[in-house]
């Protein structure tokens, strides 16, 4: 049988380090996204007062992160922060919270987006009831923000699950850095090794961020009213 | 509620309300006694809603007081939370939180403002909606309610929280034309009832049916005042008759 380069993802050891490498993955997405929906809930609120400093510092913030590459980000705080600050932050520091900063930004921005879409008769009305501030919010702009949110929300998780592969460059062993170790030690015996292993990796992301598409998709549909 | 009628149960005193430069309210002066049913017409853009608003807090004033039982709203010791317990207040837009069942839509002030009990609530809340003849809706969603069936929960929910006195604000004019009438029969059986109401409508007919003073409004200020017969009869002013010619053809 030619060496078709199949067989390296048959090795067991091969597919614990990339399992591995998925977890090293799935960590850095999955704790940046948790602060990136706490914290960006709270600054899409910000956003949506009307004090206009308040408003154009948020925008700044929002825009450096759109403007600048999140490569960027990763290299000047993880190189930065050597230099400036004299500590050495580790990759997955590094990662988490330039994800968590990035997150939070384009979770603020979905959150202002949705909370000023919701008409001004519904917090007349539920002003006109007696409502204090946070009542209104808690009882009325919330709950319907709430669903109309899921669907830009949980794209922007997924789209953060994707990016994570850019954390290979700051050094985090994650399943992209992982892949290539295999497919380098195995260059010589199996050149096909690399696209087995790049269509493996494919498959995995395909895997984590297809689900959760579809249970966006599946949101939508249960809380439409 | 009719046990107190004739006293005073809002005071709205020299009130004024500007827009940028311009004045909306330009010195507004208006009682309202317990039981009185006052209907405030006049063109568009001549301060109604805004007087409306201002009344319960929801546009702030420059000038002038308005007092609910002889306490001046926006003080220290009656603020505009407090003071909209006492006046309810149905919109032209159908208002209901849509996310909510009618039931929730109509126990969300009581139990949470209110502090009342849930269980007391939704007996009110349910002969309540046993009156305006939507007992069997009370779990629907607003989006499977027609308008008209929609408002009359709006008035439902404000009516709930027991006001002093219920504020409508054109409630009539985005409805289609057959769902206008069960929403003003709603309105005059609570008139006949002796609540008290400041209503703004286009609705002349239902003005004249239902009001026992006529306000009439152009220009921020209250340019005539009368019972409904009076006016619709031999109107005082220009002006006023110069509004109602522009509901007839002739």
């Amino acid at each position: 049988m030619p060496n078709s380069g199949f067989n390296v993802l048959l090795s067991v050891n091969n597919l614990r380090r990339l399992a591995l490498g998925l977890c090293g993955t799935l960590e850095i997405a999955m704790i940046s996204v948790v602060i990136s929906v706490v914290l960006g809930v709270f600054y899409g609120l910000l956003m949506t007062k009307k004090n206009r400093f308040i408003y154009v510092l948020c925008r700044v913030y929002l825009d450096a992160f759109r403007i600048v590459p999140i490569l960027v980000w990763l290299f000047l705080l993880f190189f930065g922060s050597a230099i400036v600050f004299h500590t050495d932050l580790d990759g997955v520091t590094v990662s988490v919270i330039i994800f968590s900063m990035w997150g939070t930004a384009e979770m603020g921005d979905i959150v202002r987006g949705t909370v000023s879409s919701i008409p001004t008769h519904q917090w007349q009305s539920a002003q006109a009831l007696g409502l204090t501030q946070w009542q209104v919010h808690r009882f009325v702009i919330i709950p319907q923000a709430l669903r109309r949110i899921a669907p830009s929300a949980i794209n922007l998780i997924t789209r953060m699950v994707k990016t994570t592969s850019l954390v290979v460059f700051v050094g985090v062993t994650e399943i992209l850095r992982v892949g290539k170790q295999i497919i380098e030690f195995n260059m010589m015996k199996n050149p096909m090794a690399s696209f087995w292993i790049y269509g493996f990796i494919f498959f995995v992301y395909f895997l984590i961020c297809y689900p959760i598409s579809k249970f966006s998709k599946k949101l939508e549909k249960k809380w439409s009213y | 509620m009719s046990s107190k009628t004739g006293e005073v149960i809002l005071e709205i005193e020299g009130l004024k309300k500007y827009y940028d430069q311009k004045a909306v309210l330009d010195g507004i002066n208006l009682s309202i006694k317990r039981g009185e049913v006052a209907v405030v017409i006049g063109p568009s853009g001549c301060g109604k809603t805004t007087l409306l608003k201002c009344v319960n807090g929801l546009e702030a004033h420059q000038e002038g007081s308005i007092r609910v039982d002889g306490k001046e709203v926006g003080s220290d010791d009656f603020s505009w939370i407090a003071a909209r317990q006492k006046i309810g207040m149905v919109f032209q837009s159908y208002d209901l939180f849509p996310h909510m069942t009618v039931i929730d839509n109509i126990l969300l002030g009581p139990v949470q403002v209110q502090r009342r009990d849930r269980a007391e609530v939704t007996l009110q809340a349910d002969a309540l909606l046993e009156r305006v003849g939507l007992a069997d809706r009370r779990g629907d969603y607003p989006r499977q309610l027609s308008g008209g069936q929609k408002q009359r929960i709006a008035i439902v929910r404000a009516l709930c929280m027991n006001p002093d006195i219920m504020l409508f604000d054109e409630v009539t004019a985005s409805l289609d034309p057959e769902m206008v009438r069960e929403v003003l029969d709603v309105m005059l059986g609570l008139a006949r009832q002796g609540m008290t109401m400041l209503i703004v409508t286009h609705e002349m007919e239902f003005a004249k049916a239902v009001a026992d003073r006529i306000i009439f409004m152009d220009g921020g200020v209250i340019a005539e005042e009368s019972d409904a017969k009076t006016f619709f009869k031999s109107p005082a002013t220009e002006r006023a008759r110069r509004f109602l010619n522009t509901f007839y053809f002739e």
